[in-house]
């Protein structure tokens, strides 16, 4: 990272002895409020808030992207070729949709935005009106550049679609939306660089844009989702599978003394963990009940999902975090063969990556999503604060299993118990 | 004028191109920090936002150009700083099995690194 800091430094240093620059006051301005703000959104933010850290430093990048935009064009007052008119053009419609988009993802991460999928009757058609109509004006400035009506409204319209784009998505999608808001963000960056002639902004742009269309196919293929479904399928807006699972059946509470009696002689344990442990902020607990477990001579991995959390990679650095060492972290594939060896397998505030209704239920929302096959292990238990379904709305057969038992409460509190009470044993 | 914007086309998808390349070989372990070094890098809009607001256009590009550093400059500082922090976190941990013998080492620097001691 250090050599990108200081290609990064020369670039800028570069740009800062250009002849066209007279006036560095303002420079100078922009670069210490910057730097006063990013600091602290670097140093302090604690790991379990990186989803939000991530989607609202988009918006950032975004903002500064659009921002150059419209001074460029307000700068050129329409004496500006198609080529250009269509970079700019692209450069503000990228970014002007990422920087509310990210904004309405950082509000639904952080929730002061409800994180359930928000939609209303002909949502979809009036997302395509939009749409279409900003393209439409996006030509017409092509054609006719020296319009700023034409360009402000189209900026508009941008800025509304991302509103509109991230109110359906619901927070199991998030990890899709904010490496799509990641590419869109770079995406704009490299407009930009083709609007103002700049090669570096261009291959930086085109990276950052590339990562994140990567990261966001990745994501949509562990989920077994199209993109276009991610984005228009507006998930778990019907809870249809909700009202069959909660007639009769009834889940099996354990308490901290006898989950910890079977952890503590079990030989193989998998901890499957999700969005809840990052929630609770519960990961060095995890990994105190691991160690605990491994000095008795039990053996723990760790089953990653791919979109367990809210972003990619979001339990790895959580349990990074924690000092978790990495070799004992498995990927979906490597590990789903383990399961049936599991004598318990321990879900830490996992929901919809291990609901077997993926597998077995296909009127389900999520049918068809790989899951991590914790209902083949032994024993199950659940941590989990109460029964209310996971943030897709939908209900976990797993939770009704003979073999499963739920441990209610705070995540971090119970691994709390579960290591004294392992301890003790 | 062409010419100019063909050459940017090149630069663009050869540089798709390297990124596809190197990113495919980033194993989801590190997504997290690759997202926000990818962050960090997008800062480099602050290029484009320096000649607005330092090249005397008016009062409008001076502003906009001002903000657009300031944002620009938050991606900077603050996305390198964290990857810096994330790929800190994947070096320290125990690169061995032997995790299970020394249980009372890494607690004590594991447990508050939300405030974390200062790191460059």
């Amino acid at each position: 990272m250090q050599q990108a800091a200081v290609g990064m430094l020369l670039a800028v240093i570069g740009t800062l002895v250009q002849q066209q620059i007279v006036d560095y006051r303002w420079i100078a301005l922009g670069i210490v409020v910057g730097g006063v703000v990013g600091y602290p959104m670097g140093m302090w933010v604690p790991m379990t808030a990186m989803p939000q850290r991530i989607a609202i430093s988009h918006m950032f990048g975004a903002m500064a992207a659009t921002l150059v935009g419209v001074a460029e064009y307000h700068h050129l007052a329409g004496q500006v070729s198609p080529g250009t008119m269509a970079a700019l053009g692209f450069e503000v419609l990228f970014g002007a949709l990422t920087v509310t988009g990210s904004f309405m993802a950082f509000g639904k991460l952080q929730e002061f935005i409800p994180g359930r999928p928000i939609t209303f009757r002909g949502q979809n058609a009036a997302n395509g009106v939009l749409f279409v109509t900003a393209i439409g004006l996006f030509l017409y400035l092509i054609a006719r550049p020296a319009n700023p009506a034409v360009f402000f409204t189209m900026i508009g319209l941008a800025l509304l679609i991302g509103v509109s784009m991230v109110l359906p998505i619901g927070g199991a999608d998030m990890p899709v939306v904010v490496s799509l808001l990641n590419s869109y963000a770079g995406l704009a960056s490299a407009a930009t660089g083709f609007a103002i002639g700049n090669n570096v902004l261009i291959i930086c742009g085109a990276l950052d844009g590339g990562s994140g269309f990567l990261l966001s196919i990745l994501m949509s293929k562990a989920m077994n989702r199209s993109f276009g479904n991610v984005l228009f399928g507006a998930f778990g807006a019907a809870p249809t599978v909700a009202a069959k699972a909660a007639t009769g059946l009834s889940v099996r509470s354990i308490t901290a003394e006898d989950a910890a009696l079977q952890l503590a002689y079990a030989s193989l344990v998998i901890i499957v963990p999700g969005y809840g442990l990052a929630v609770a902020q519960a990961q060095h607990q995890v990994r105190e009940l691991a160690e605990q477990i491994e000095k008795r001579g039990g053996t723990v991995k760790y089953a990653i999902h791919p979109v367990a959390g809210r972003m990619p990679g979001h339990m790895n650095v959580l349990l990074a975090e924690a000092n978790v060492p990495y070799n004992e972290l498995y990927d979906m594939e490597e590990i789903n063969g383990e399961f049936e060896r599991a004598d318990v397998a321990l879900v830490v505030g996992a929901n919809d990556v291990v609901n077997p209704a993926a597998r077995n239920d296909p009127s389900s929302a999520i049918y068809g999503m790989p899951i991590l096959n914790v209902d083949r292990a032994k024993r199950v238990f659940v941590l989990k604060r109460s029964m209310n379904p996971g943030f897709a709305g939908i209900e976990n057969e797993l939770f009704y299993d003979e073999k499963t038992s739920m441990l209610f409460g705070d995540a971090k509190t119970s691994l709390a118990k579960l290591v004294t009470e392992v301890k003790s044993v | 004028m062409s010419g100019t914007l063909i050459t940017a086309l090149y630069v663009f998808v050869l540089a798709c191109f390297v990124g596809y390349q190197v990113i495919t070989r980033v194993p989801p372990l590190l997504h997290t920090p690759l997202m926000s070094a990818t962050n960090a890098i997008s800062g480099i809009s602050l290029v484009g936002s320096i000649v607005a607001a330092g090249s005397h256009r008016g009062v409008v590009s001076t502003t906009l150009g001002t903000i657009a550093v300031a944002a620009a400059m938050i991606n900077v500082v603050g996305g390198f700083l964290i990857t810096d922090r994330m790929l800190k976190m994947f070096k320290g941990s125990p690169s061995g099995p032997t995790s299970a013998a020394p249980p009372a080492t890494p607690p004590a620097a594991a447990a508050k690194p939300v405030n974390g001691a200062p790191r460059v």
